[in-house]
């Protein structure tokens, strides 16, 4: 099989994901976009082990062992993602990253932060933008 | 394993030589599995980030992600390939959908799941796609990838090369995940009694990840 068939439904799928990111408005289809980019990262790891297997005499088999860290790592982004989405609903009663811009510059806010106690505010704050950082 | 593997190596050379002459014109049949299953899983893709029913994008996610597990299994990587449906297909989407019902999200059409920078987006990700496609086929155009013989992602190989070589990464991961399954029930605990929700998603991931 030519190399360049992988790599470029890899680059497809991580180009998708990217317009995902980009494009879309709720916290949790950012996480399924994000998703898409990393399954691009694991099938260019996985051909590129599947290719250096053949033709190097040694292997660690690095690209397979990677693969499997990002896929556990994935598994526990997105608990930790959707967590953190689901805190910021229960604090703002939105996952719409859009209305999230209390920290934003330039502008004063005017978020739907009624429902929020006085207290916990800053916390879902900083979290909504740790969703954006880790999305 | 050795004669095997110098065997494969001057099996390996002498493909490669021939790589020039082989043609994108006349594939061969894993390819053209290769290329079908592919177009499949880059629709899905595409489906699930344009979709306006929230719902649906991740049932789409599903399509996409088993089409990347059948594409491991045509490179050979069968391990790889059921981790793969175990823990996205099993566990990333069903947490996915547990998020999206947490999060009430609506059932049918919403108009609002597009920001309004989705022609910037649009631009950006087909430069990068435009240039990532452009340098990839420049680069590995004649490079030939050579399936035959053993399989290169056994369970056997990847299990030795990961308990060989990888030992301490995976005991840190380990580690990791548990972190993670502290941090998710943290966060979404609070100091009432409707945490119960959280904590089943967090306990689901980890199973799954396991």
């Amino acid at each position: 099989m030519h190399l360049a068939y992988p790599a470029v439904l890899s680059a497809l799928l991580f180009c998708t994901g990217l317009y995902g990111v980009l494009a879309r408005r709720n916290a949790i289809l950012v996480l399924m976009s994000v998703e898409l980019m990393l399954n691009a990262v694991n099938l260019n790891l996985v051909a590129f082990d599947v290719w250096l297997s053949r033709t190097a005499e040694e292997t660690l088999h690095s690209g397979q062992a990677l693969t499997l860290f990002t896929i556990a790592i994935a598994a526990a982004e997105i608990g930790i993602g959707l967590a953190i989405v689901l805190a910021v609903y229960r604090n703002r009663g939105t996952s719409d990253i859009d209305k999230l811009r209390d920290t934003a510059e330039g502008h004063e806010p005017d978020g739907p932060d009624s429902d929020a106690t006085g207290r916990e505010t800053p916390v879902p704050r900083t979290a909504g933008e740790k969703a954006e950082a880790t999305a | 394993m050795t004669p095997a593997a110098t065997l494969g190596g001057l099996a390996a050379g002498t493909v490669n030589l021939a790589a020039e002459s082989r043609g994108f014109l006349s594939p061969t049949g894993v390819e053209i599995a290769f290329l079908l299953v592919g177009l499949v899983t880059f629709g899905a893709a595409v489906i699930t980030v344009t979709t306006r029913q929230l719902v649906h994008a991740a049932l789409w996610l599903v399509v996409a992600l088993g089409g990347l597990a059948v594409e491991y299994l045509l490179l050979t990587a069968e391990f790889i390939a059921w981790v793969q449906v175990l823990v996205y297909v099993g566990s990333v989407v069903v947490l996915l959908l547990f998020g999206l019902m947490l999060t009430r999200a609506p059932i049918g059409r919403s108009p609002d799941a597009d920001s309004g920078n989705r022609r910037v987006a649009l631009a950006v990700a087909v430069a990068a796609a435009a240039a990532l496609v452009w340098v990839v086929v420049d680069a590995f155009r004649t490079t030939w990838i050579d399936l035959d013989g053993a399989p290169a992602g056994s369970t056997e190989v990847t299990g030795a090369s990961l308990f060989q070589h990888w030992v301490l990464p995976f005991e840190a991961l380990s580690v990791l995940l548990l972190a993670a399954l502290v941090g998710a029930i943290v966060l979404s605990r609070k100091a009432k009694a409707d945490a119960a929700s959280g904590a089943t998603d967090a306990r689901r991931d980890t199973e799954g990840a396991r």
